[in-house]
């Protein structure tokens, strides 16, 4: 009996001051934070949360910052489920450009409308490349060719409905191409896009930057243009505006809050996130990835993501996905 | 030989005592998560990727290389004994492994499982280091027509599988095919079988299938039977810890040709270590029914040792296709490909130039790791088995939770759970009607790879047919199966009594 009465005053105990803790936590949201990653271990959200969390802790931005995975269907499963976290100011949600996509893709009845976003942090541009050995120098020999017979010209990159099908869309229909005729194998990542276009299944292929940086530096692909609106520095690639094709879609990553919080807690968590990127442990996390600066918050932010759906959700329709 | 060179100054860099712990703390971790049902080595690299914050790049993928090994030297443990594979690369394992075991034999089982995936690691690895960049150039070969060929050659090999009972092999085997299409469909992005559900848009996972039909599944059969048939239940495991000469001679050619199907696997990705892993298993079948005395069905030795040699050259190999190419032919490669992003480093042609240090005390670690497998599987062959003695009922209870543990600390989502559940009682219902489960398996694995490359091919080519013969590859393979397919016919004729016993 002494053991059971020990066990059960533990218990109590420990239930006890967790509970004062949680309920600590509701105030102080600089103590304790919970960033979802609505995707699985090893991608490109996860990676963003993980290093957001690191930055955070080391720098005390934050003493307690945890990383929750909710993975499913491009983000929309994670998205729904913390559309019910209403009010919970200590929990936000990994978002972006995948995430507004697949919103539209699967037509999914939670939207960015039902959550606040706080800001847009970072942005990861796509290259069109080519096999080393193809006969396209530039950009232009490449669409010259592909306006000619596009059914027969495969092209390959990321999943369907993605950034990278989605641009390929978007380059079509500036070339007058019917997004119907695009003939677009998709695959689920960069390593696999690069089997495919090196054994000769595609003559082009779209994903991000870098996927494919050590395929170009090591000769064994070239690529033709980078997907961005102004030309980025150490990627020695024109941008597809400059070569006049209008198509400038990026890949943006950024932070959601949970609707019903009080707008004090909603300037605390915009302070806590400007804190977070200015510290030298996100500023060395953007350099590894690669990823550009892309800060935005406020009524910018709004606007931004009002424009960002209308261009995609355009763009899926044109497809027919 | 500047590969032996580097391979020793790799060796320096793995033997620091350091490294050495990692290694260790990685095998072991890698071995608990193998036994237990439903938790792959995949997921314990993806918990353990926040230590790249901490660790220096070096120790970090020395433990994850053990942590890889470790699951497939573990996930053949509870195959063997329970009947409940580790991870879906311990399927073909548990055919003829978990009869030995009813059979008494539990501890010699566990030791040909061990030996077999030592022997196809190390393979594998001496492989890696000879050969990466010569791995690299042989996997451009391989484009989608090649798949499709690969994908139906791949049908036939494994089809002994099905033979016995054809119509419930069939029915079986297209309900695998089936569970595999759902989802969104990665080609066109049509929804198929999803029912509108959200939590069905990514498609049913092989791991949660394996877990629930396998692993639940037994459970399901044993708390149906366990009262009125205990005895089939009870297996004592014998006294004698070690393989006898005779068995290890058995065994031994099976070790090597179940390695020879493995390697090459392990290049070309066609997601995973179960295709071969089938592949060796039905051959052995196949030569076991030309023996006097064929072992088949009664616990063949050759049965267990093919599979597990199989399904570690291939995982051996995909690391070096993960390393020379940045292909991650596996789930754990793609995990274990994000770590190498995290440090900032691509892996692919140019790792080997930008971080030799790292690779080669990578590879170095290759081989520590199997010894190090070696050591903690064999000894350990002999308590794994006492598990038996567990009395059934706490037994089962124990792997049921952790079967809900592994497929809901993946994802945690209660919607997995049940899942789980419901095709946990499919399970169960197939087995009690004598459905077999392993046809329903290689559906699952081989369905998606045949359709979308063969969709992929036919994208490429604008519709042609004639890609889809294309290549020496193709003809080779579709000539090997013709040839496959009429010498069945012509045993069929010959001889329509041979059956296993």
């Amino acid at each position: 009996m002494i053991v059971y009465g020990l066990v059960a005053a533990l218990i109590v105990g420990w239930a006890l001051t967790a509970s004062v803790r949680s309920a600590h936590s509701g105030q102080d949201l600089r103590a304790n934070l919970t960033l979802i990653a609505p995707a699985g271990a090893g991608g490109g959200w996860d990676t963003f949360t993980r290093e957001l969390q690191a930055a955070m802790r080391a720098q005390k931005v934050v003493n307690n910052a945890q990383v929750v995975n909710i993975p499913g269907a491009g983000g929309t499963i994670g998205l729904g489920k913390y559309s019910t976290m209403d009010g919970q100011a200590d929990t936000l949600l990994t978002s972006g450009t995948v995430m507004v996509g697949a919103i539209a893709l699967n037509d999914s009845p939670v939207t960015l409308e039902d959550v606040r976003p706080i800001a847009r942090i970072s942005e990861e541009y796509d290259v069109i490349v080519v096999p080393a050995d193809s006969p396209y120098q530039s950009i232009d020999d490449l669409v010259a060719d592909w306006t000619q017979d596009p059914k027969a010209f495969p092209w390959t990159g990321g999943s369907a409905g993605g950034l990278d099908h989605l641009i390929v869309a978007d380059l079509a229909l500036k070339n007058d191409i019917g997004p119907d005729e695009v003939t677009y194998i998709p695959k689920s990542g960069g390593a696999e896009a690069i089997q495919v276009l090196t054994s000769g299944g595609a003559r082009a292929a779209v994903s991000g930057y870098n996927e494919f940086a050590d395929q170009i530096e090591a000769g064994r692909m070239r690529g033709l243009a980078i997907v961005s609106p102004e030309p980025v520095e150490g990627i020695d690639m024109p941008t597809l505006v400059d070569q006049g094709y209008d198509v400038a879609m990026t890949n943006w990553r950024g932070l959601l809050a949970p609707a019903g919080i009080t707008d004090e807690q909603f300037a605390e968590l915009e302070e806590i996130v400007a804190e977070t990127v200015q510290t030298p442990e996100w500023k060395d996390a953007m350099e590894r990835n690669k990823w550009a600066d892309v800060f935005l918050v406020g009524p910018e932010l709004e606007d931004f993501l009002v424009e960002d759906t209308a261009t995609i959700e355009a763009l899926v329709e044109e497809l027919g996905l | 030989m500047e590969s032996i060179e580097l391979l020793l100054q790799g060796f320096g860099g793995a033997l620091t005592p350091a490294n050495l712990m990692w290694v260790l703390l990685g095998c072991l971790l890698g071995t608990a998560v193998g036994v237990l049902p439903g938790l792959g080595s995949s997921m314990a690299v993806a918990l353990l990727l926040p230590m790249t914050f901490a660790l220096d790049p070096t120790a970090a993928f020395i433990m994850f290389a053990g942590v890889y090994f470790g699951g497939l030297f573990g996930d053949s443990t509870m195959a063997i004994l329970m009947n409940t594979p580790g991870q879906a690369s311990a399927i073909a394992s548990t055919f003829e492994g978990h009869r030995m075991a009813k059979d008494g034999r539990a501890a010699q089982a566990l030791a040909t499982a061990a030996i077999g995936a030592f022997i196809g690691g190390m393979t594998a690895a001496v492989v890696v280091v000879f050969l990466a960049p010569q791995l690299a150039a042989w996997s451009a070969n391989f484009g989608s027509a090649e798949f499709f060929a690969l994908a139906l050659f791949a049908f036939v090999a494994t089809s002994s599988v099905v033979s016995d009972s054809a119509v419930k092999g069939l029915a079986s085997l297209v309900l695998g095919l089936g569970i595999a299409t759902v989802g969104i469909d990665a080609t066109s992005g049509t929804e198929r079988g999803t029912l509108g559900v959200p939590e069905m848009f990514d498609g049913i996972s092989l791991v949660t299938v394996t877990v629930a039909v396998l692993a639940l599944g037994e459970v399901f059969h044993m708390a149906a039977r366990i009262r009125r048939d205990p005895h089939a239940v009870a297996m004592r495991p014998s006294g004698r810890p070690w393989l006898s000469g005779a068995e290890f001679r058995e065994a031994a050619p099976a070790w090597a040709r179940g390695t020879a199907i493995g390697l090459p696997f392990g290049v070309i990705p066609v997601g995973g270590a179960e295709v071969p892993t089938f592949m060796a298993y039905d051959l052995e079948r196949r030569l076991d029914r030309r023996r006097a005395r064929p072992t088949f069905g009664r616990g063949s030795i050759r049965g267990l040792a093919a599979p597990e040699a199989a399904g570690n050259a291939t995982t051996g190999t995909a690391m070096g296709a993960l390393l020379a190419l940045g292909l991650p032919v596996s789930a754990t490669a793609a995990i274990m490909l994000a770590a190498f992003r995290q440090y900032g480093l691509q892996p692919g042609p140019l790792l080997f130039d930008r971080a030799p240090d790292l690779v080669w005390s990578l590879l170095a670690s290759f081989f520590v790791a199997m010894v190090v497998l070696l050591i903690i599987n064999l000894p350990f062959a002999r308590i794994w088995a006492k598990l038996l003695l567990i009395p059934p009922p706490y037994l089962y209870a124990g792997i049921t939770m952790f079967c809900g543990l592994g497929v809901y600390a993946t994802s945690g989502s209660r919607f997995d759970l049940f899942m789980l559940l419901g095709i946990g009682i499919v399970g169960f219902v197939l087995r009690r009607h004598g459905v077999p489960l392993a046809p329903l398996m290689i559906g699952m694995v081989l369905g998606p790879l045949a359709e979308t490359s063969l969709r992929d091919a036919l994208l490429s080519s604008n519709g042609d047919y004639s890609v889809l013969v294309g290549s020496w590859i193709t003809l080779l393979l579709y000539g090997v199966l013709l040839l496959v397919v009429l010498l069945t016919v012509r045993s069929k004729i010959v001889s329509r009594t041979r059956k296993d016993v």
